[in-house]
């Protein structure tokens, strides 16, 4: 088995108590306790069930439509002029983001402990939109807590929750966006642990989560490993992925993680700038603590208050970050950075109009640091970006800074 | 002998229930908290749960959550907590006082640094809502280091394996969870609450408290039927905020949180109707 400089071996963590070296754990309330280790037993199991997986990766061929293609974005990286810069296309999932990929891997734990009833939080709707397709192709009850911020800025997908049959239940508490959803995601699930199971939608929350969201994710990086080999004879020199949560950025980079010449690039919510303080970049700013059930690298005062973040993604807008990432920073295997709020709107048009390949806002803060990163870098170079999700979501966001005004009928 | 573990051996002795209120530092305004909690004591609190606001109160219903958001909204702090102890123990030297809250503000000033001004403060004991036994070795060595206790909860859902291993780690009393929920939610069973402190009496000579779903003198004394005391916190904090909505001045704040206490003393001592 392969070790980093540091010694550690990647697959050694997270440790039985959910540790990701100084990171992680289960920082919840009592009464979620034996649900949480009900879930990791049954994980356990499952992860080296034949029949389990046979299931998933059915889900995944089928259901899904993996694998998902490696693109190379020529004219982009013509107009760039540097490294190739490769696409790995989960918008082409069904329902447009990576979200998918973890959905149905719970869901299928979900059946496996008869639970009926779904929940999830949301921030963009990606992941609402993901659980509440699940739910309905297994039948399953969905509740979708969502920021009234978000479901302002997200409209269409709240829409297509609804249509598949959740109830979206708005959360007018603190911030009104991701982290209060989680908040009351957390409060129904201790008030419904009998008969519902969370679909956590990143690689956060307490132990086992960040663990089966980053294996459910990994197919990600597994693919895209595979698919680099097969079309260009060699492994990438640079990964790049936005970080919100962090669970695009972890199943893509973590079966890379022992393969010392690919470097990472993990790309937080600058927001208005870091300066400002108005973005969403625990890593690049933030200090460690304690928020939804695991210690990780948190956006907060002197005085251990969560802040309020900013960042023009709903998805990205969260003051803490997987505690895998907090432990990948640390030992230094993955370099976070930030793009702002405007480097994202303009690598939103940038990769639109050359390659006719429309991002997600989260996914445009990594193409952002592509772009900059690829001019530093010669043609013989190649980079893979996670292309997370489709913009398709975003175009009121959009249109609104750009100054379009379309009425909609 | 802590503060806490001979106030519950002095109410033995009587035959009484500890009477264990929870209001919210700072809330809904800063300079009724100290007074106030004197109020409480001579309404016939016996210990006091004093709430250190939080941002993000994941186990609270909407009633706590706001009172949380009020004492942030008015600058209120876990150090402002800690100086509310200190103000508090100028006056009253006998009646335990605990801190609740969540993990964050008291990892960000530091377990040891947060045992000293414990200490100073006069404060007998903390509560977190989200650091379980997995998690508690370092703040238990520092609490320990001072002789303050740590009080856990138990759940309805807590294995009966696991509530040994949860009291190997506690000192002061055990705080059972009455319901599967948050702050303020549902009914109380009362059987099932019997049945649960009987299981955790099975693992541990602490007392029980019982709190979650104690909103008066009925269910007061159902619980404390069972347990060796109650924690009654949403509906003291709700009463007291619907006197402030209502335009009440802090001795009217005062007046609505000593009424309510008073009432369910009454309750718990057998005499009310």
């Amino acid at each position: 088995m392969t070790t980093d400089v540091t010694g550690t071996i990647f697959s050694s963590v997270p440790d039985k108590e959910g540790h990701f070296g100084l990171y992680g754990g289960k920082f919840v309330a009592e009464t979620l306790m034996s649900a949480l280790a009900e879930l990791e037993v049954l994980y356990r199991q499952l992860a080296d069930d034949e029949a389990f997986q046979r299931e998933l990766d059915h889900d995944l061929a089928h259901f899904v439509g993996r694998p998902s293609p490696l693109y190379e974005a020529k004219r982009w990286s013509d107009r760039i002029g540097g490294a190739r810069i490769y696409l790995k296309r989960e918008d082409l999932n069904h329902t447009g983001a990576h979200k998918v990929n973890n959905t149905v891997g719970q869901a299928l734990l979900a059946r496996h402990m008869g639970k009926r009833r779904v929940i999830a939080e949301t921030g963009a709707g990606q992941h609402g939109v993901a659980t509440a397709t699940i739910a309905a192709r297994l039948g399953l009850e969905c509740h979708v807590f969502m920021g009234e911020e978000d479901i302002r800025r997200q409209s269409t997908n709240v829409y297509r929750m609804k249509l598949l049959g959740a109830t979206v239940v708005p959360v007018t508490s603190g911030s009104r966006t991701l982290k209060d959803a989680m908040n009351e995601a957390m409060r129904d699930w201790v008030t419904n642990v009998d008969d519902t199971f969370y679909i956590i939608g990143t690689v956060a929350g307490p132990h086992p989560y960040p663990m089966l969201v980053r294996d459910f994710q990994c197919v990600i990086g597994r693919e895209a490993r595979a698919q680099s080999l097969q079309q260009t004879g060699r492994l990438p020199d640079a990964l790049v992925a936005c970080v919100g949560g962090g669970s695009n950025a972890i199943g893509l980079f973590h079966p890379f993680l022992e393969d010392e010449s690919v470097a990472m690039y993990g790309v937080e919510a600058g927001g208005h700038g870091l300066g400002s303080g108005e973005h969403a970049a625990p890593l690049s700013a933030g200090t460690p603590g304690v928020l939804h059930g695991n210690r990780t690298y948190l956006m907060q005062d002197e005085d251990g208050q969560i802040m309020h973040t900013h960042s023009v993604s709903a998805g990205l807008d969260y003051p803490g970050v997987g505690p895998e990432h907090s432990w990948l920073k640390d030992i230094g295997r993955v370099n976070y950075v930030t793009a702002n709020d405007e480097e994202a709107m303009q690598a939103f048009h940038s990769l639109t109009r050359t390659e006719g390949i429309m991002p997600a806002l989260e996914t445009s803060h990594a193409l952002a640091y592509a772009e900059k990163l690829a001019a530093t870098m010669t043609p013989e170079q190649t980079i893979i970006v996670n292309l997370s999700g489709r913009g398709d979501k975003d175009i009121n966001t959009v249109a609104e800074i750009d100054g379009i005004n379309f009425q909609e009928s | 002998m802590s503060r806490i573990a001979g106030r519950f051996q002095q109410l033995a002795a009587q035959g009484r229930k500890a009477l264990i209120p929870y209001i919210v530092a700072g809330d809904p305004v800063a300079t009724v908290t100290v007074p106030l909690m004197h109020a409480l004591v001579a309404a016939g609190a016996d210990m006091i749960e004093l709430g250190v606001p939080f941002s993000d109160p994941m186990s609270e219903g909407p009633v706590i959550q706001k009172a949380h958001e009020r004492a942030l909204d008015n600058k209120i702090r876990l150090r402002d907590a800690l100086a509310m102890v200190t103000e508090f123990r100028q006056h009253d030297v006998d009646t335990p006082v605990l801190l609740m809250g969540y993990a964050n503000p008291i990892i960000r000033m530091g377990y040891a640094v947060f045992a000293d001004l414990a200490l100073e403060a006069g404060l007998d004991g903390l509560l977190t809502v989200d650091i379980p036994p997995e998690e508690v070795a370092d703040v238990n060595a520092e609490l320990h280091r001072v002789g303050m206790d740590n009080i856990f909860l138990v759940a309805p859902t807590t294995p009966d394996a696991r509530i040994q291993a949860i009291a190997d780690q506690a000192s002061g009393f055990i705080y059972y969870v009455a319901l599967k929920g948050v702050t303020g939610a549902g009914h109380l069973d009362s059987d099932d609450v019997a049945h649960h402190v009987g299981q955790i009496r099975s693992h541990t000579t602490l007392p029980v408290a019982v709190g979650f779903g104690i909103k008066d003198a009925a269910s007061a004394r159902r619980v404390g039927a069972t347990a060796e005391g109650v924690v009654v916190g949403s509906a003291l904090v709700e009463h007291i905020a619907a006197a402030a909505a209502a335009g009440g001045d802090n001795a009217a704040l005062l007046q609505a949180g000593a009424g309510l206490i008073a009432e369910i003393r009454a309750g718990l001592d057998g005499i009310a109707s």
